[in-house]
């Protein structure tokens, strides 16, 4: 038994509210109507190829990626294109999105449909970059950065392992978890797929250790594979953060400013792993996910296998709310974002919807800063939340930014430990906003 | 005892005799000239430090205006001090100060709790510039009021203030003097300085959304709708991006009135009833 791993500096341990993590993955169906979003990751928005009107399959390719920085997207169900146009999204934006009627369930006859695992990797590096962007795969653990940049090694730079990401250290969420028990093969040829693309030998999948079946499962699997190994973590948040996560598995420490590449590692979520592995020895490009439901407002919580479009409400209605739910948070109740528009899609980076109830999701009241030190203690970046705060609320946001208020990466830690109830993370970003408005 | 008293006494004497002495020269030595005029000028200023004049503060506008000749006088301006501080500056230095039309800040939302009912509620940091990127607003309109009061807590004049039944920010015209601290802040620009108008008579759209009018009607019953019959009574006024504009030119004492009773949302607001009654 190997040691646990854990990053050194700062963490909290949020109740985890795991409800869901026995629960199978179910298929949730298809709705009659998809909202695709033509931009579900970080960068340029993709370029609409279809019209209304067009018959489209699952897999029919929607949009082209417009740049380096960018990602294609796909019908996630066969039907016809009846709108283009913008919608109000999650925050109430409008987002522009291709609306599909659907009518069945009709694939691109290139998906291998079949359930049989392809341990065989027969595609080159190239090919294997190539068909990661064709597939419009994109980091899928909440940032949606395009994976194809991350399957290629950077001029000049190095990269010795790939971690994959397993942590799922918010609460509520069990989506990876879940993945992990029941495709544990498939990603770890994902792994080794990823490490061919990148000519490396060495994967490591990093789990906490409050996932002992994933574990189990995982350490049984990796026995065959040459060059992939389990790190057992600690079950501590933000443990699945990029930087937090080199640190525990590695010991090395990504400078402020740096990339993972700098330290020579690369860091995927599983959950993207999976979606390599489908799109690289089953021709399926990216349209479906496995999301969470769950929550204290909820009846019937799962983990759902979900196409790209559905709307949350659609989800919603298959939980069963117990009571009118008080917030609804797509994504993990530390990180997620809050919901204004529950008729918003779930896209290829969200990994839960979670409704809370009223009583549990109250403003509490604020008090003054009692100066106890222990929102310093639990940043994970080492930094003084209540300094930052000190500096915001007096508009000096130059001083701020000479604490480094701009290596805050809003886990929301400080808030969370805060006995005054002050929103520290609030003001952090807060910071972050007017100084990169203000460069 | 008595002898700790007096040993600290005589100990702490020399130490701030010596550091006196130190200070003096160092202040000799390092001693700035300031211009006599600037300093003249600086005094003459309201002191605000609030860069509505372009510069870093009243120190930086009063060395501008010395160092400037009669060509570039006549572009600074402080909006803060207005005509009079601006002539008195003028004459001491026998230049002749240019006519600057006075100016206030106005307010292109008129999304009250009224006209913009709200359909969630926002738990936390009370911060206009936050709740913009976490999401639309309380009300759903993407171009409208927040109603958090960001400008309220910078303006540095206390001119703006929230109004509990509107729930709206509201101007006082008394006291704004058009720094532009509430332009700046605003993560929506939705506040503009403007002429006053004579007698404080102006005619604004009070709306900023620039979705089509079905879609803003929806959030907002005061939103602009483009329905282009304030462009049939005056010539001047433009429609652009579903939203109508009335240039500051547009004569609020010939059009105000008018446009603002024909407008079917009302959208436009027109301060010169208002100001005839107070």
């Amino acid at each position: 038994m190997s040691k646990i791993k854990t990053f050194s500096v700062g963490g909290i341990h949020p109740d985890k509210y795991k409800i869901t993590s026995d629960l199978p993955i179910r298929d949730a169906g298809i709705p009659d109507m998809l909202y695709v979003p033509v931009k579900q990751h970080i960068g340029a928005p993709a370029k609409i190829l279809v019209k209304k009107g067009d018959r489209v399959k699952a897999g029919t390719l929607l949009a082209d990626a417009d740049g380096i920085v960018s990602a294609d997207v796909h019908a996630p169900a066969s039907g016809e294109v009846v709108k283009i146009e913008e919608i109000v999204g999650e925050v109430g934006y409008l987002e522009q999105m291709i609306t599909i009627k659907t009518d069945g369930d009709e694939w691109e006859e290139s998906i291998d449909r079949s359930s049989d695992l392809i341990r065989e990797i027969t595609a080159t590096p190239e090919q294997i970059v190539g068909i990661i962007r064709a597939a419009g795969i994109v980091g899928m653990g909440g940032a949606g950065y395009p994976t194809p940049i991350k399957a290629t090694v950077p001029a000049g730079k190095k990269i010795d392992c790939i971690i994959l990401n397993g942590i799922e250290c918010e609460p509520y969420l069990t989506a990876d978890d879940r993945l992990m028990q029941e495709k544990a093969e498939q990603i770890i040829i994902g792994a080794k797929i990823l490490n061919k693309a990148l000519g490396i030998q060495k994967a490591i999948i990093a789990i906490d250790e409050n996932k002992p079946h994933a574990i189990e499962t995982m350490r049984k699997l990796t026995r065959s594979y040459v060059g992939v190994n389990v790190a057992v973590c600690a079950t501590k948040y933000p443990q699945g953060s990029e930087k937090q996560l080199i640190a525990a598995v590695t010991g090395r420490e990504v400078p402020p400013g740096c990339l993972p590449v700098d330290v020579n590692c690369v860091v995927q979520n599983v959950g993207t792993v999976y979606a390599v592995y489908e799109a690289v020895q089953k021709h399926k490009p990216l349209f479906e996910r496995i999301v969470t439901v769950s929550g204290d407002d909820v009846k019937n919580p799962g983990n759902y296998r979900v196409r790209i479009g559905t709307p949350a409400s659609y989800l919603i209605e298959q939980a069963q709310p117990l009571e009118t739910p008080g917030k609804i948070i797509f994504g993990g109740p530390m990180m997620g974002t809050a919901a204004t528009n529950l008729a918003a899609p779930i896209t290829k980076t969200t990994s839960g919807i979670l409704l809370l109830k009223t009583a549990s999701v109250l403003d509490p009241e604020q008090t003054a800063c009692i100066r106890c030190g222990r929102c310093i203690e639990v940043c994970p970046q080492g930094l003084q939340p209540f300094a930052i705060t000190g500096h915001v609320r007096r508009g000096e946001y130059q001083e701020a930014k000479k604490i480094h208020v701009l290596d805050c990466m809003e886990c929301g830690s400080c808030s969370y430990t805060c006995p005054a109830r002050i929103p520290l993370t609030d003001y952090c970003k807060l910071a972050k906003y007017e100084i990169r408005k203000k460069k | 005892m008595s002898e700790v008293i007096v040993a600290n006494i005589i100990v702490l004497s020399s130490i701030a005799v010596a550091a006196a002495i130190i200070l003096y020269f160092a202040a000799q030595k390092f001693k700035t000239e300031n211009n006599p005029v600037a300093d003249e000028i600086a005094a003459m200023l309201p002191q605000a430090n609030c860069g509505a004049c372009g510069k870093a503060g009243c120190q930086d506008f009063a060395n501008a205006c010395a160092a400037a000749d009669a060509e570039s006088f006549a572009r600074l301006y402080c909006p803060v001090g207005g005509a009079g501080v601006m002539n008195t500056i003028a004459g001491r230095l026998g230049y002749s100060s240019a006519e600057h039309e006075p100016t206030v800040a106005v307010l292109h939302c008129n999304g009250t709790c009224e006209n913009a009912p709200d359909k969630v509620e926002y738990i936390g940091l009370q911060s206009c510039r936050l709740a913009n990127r976490a999401f639309v607003g309380k009300t759903g309109c993407p171009d409208g009021c927040l109603r958090l009061g960001d400008c309220v807590r910078n303006c540095p004049f206390g001119a703006i203030e929230m109004n509990p039944q509107t729930g709206l920010p509201e101007v006082n015209p008394d006291k704004c003097t058009s720094c532009g601290a509430c332009v700046r802040i605003c993560p929506r620009g939705l506040y503009e300085i403007r002429p006053r108008g004579k007698n404080g008579v102006r005619v604004y759209v009070a709306c900023s959304n620039r979705q089509k009018g079905a879609l803003a009607r929806k959030n907002c019953k005061a939103a602009c709708i483009a329905c282009m019959k304030c462009t049939k009574i005056c010539p001047e006024v433009k429609v652009e991006n579903n939203l109508s504009h009335i240039p500051a030119t547009v004569s609020a004492e010939a059009y105000g009135a008018e446009l603002a009773a024909n407008c079917p949302t009302g959208a436009i607001i027109y301060t010169g009833v208002k100001d005839e009654q107070d």
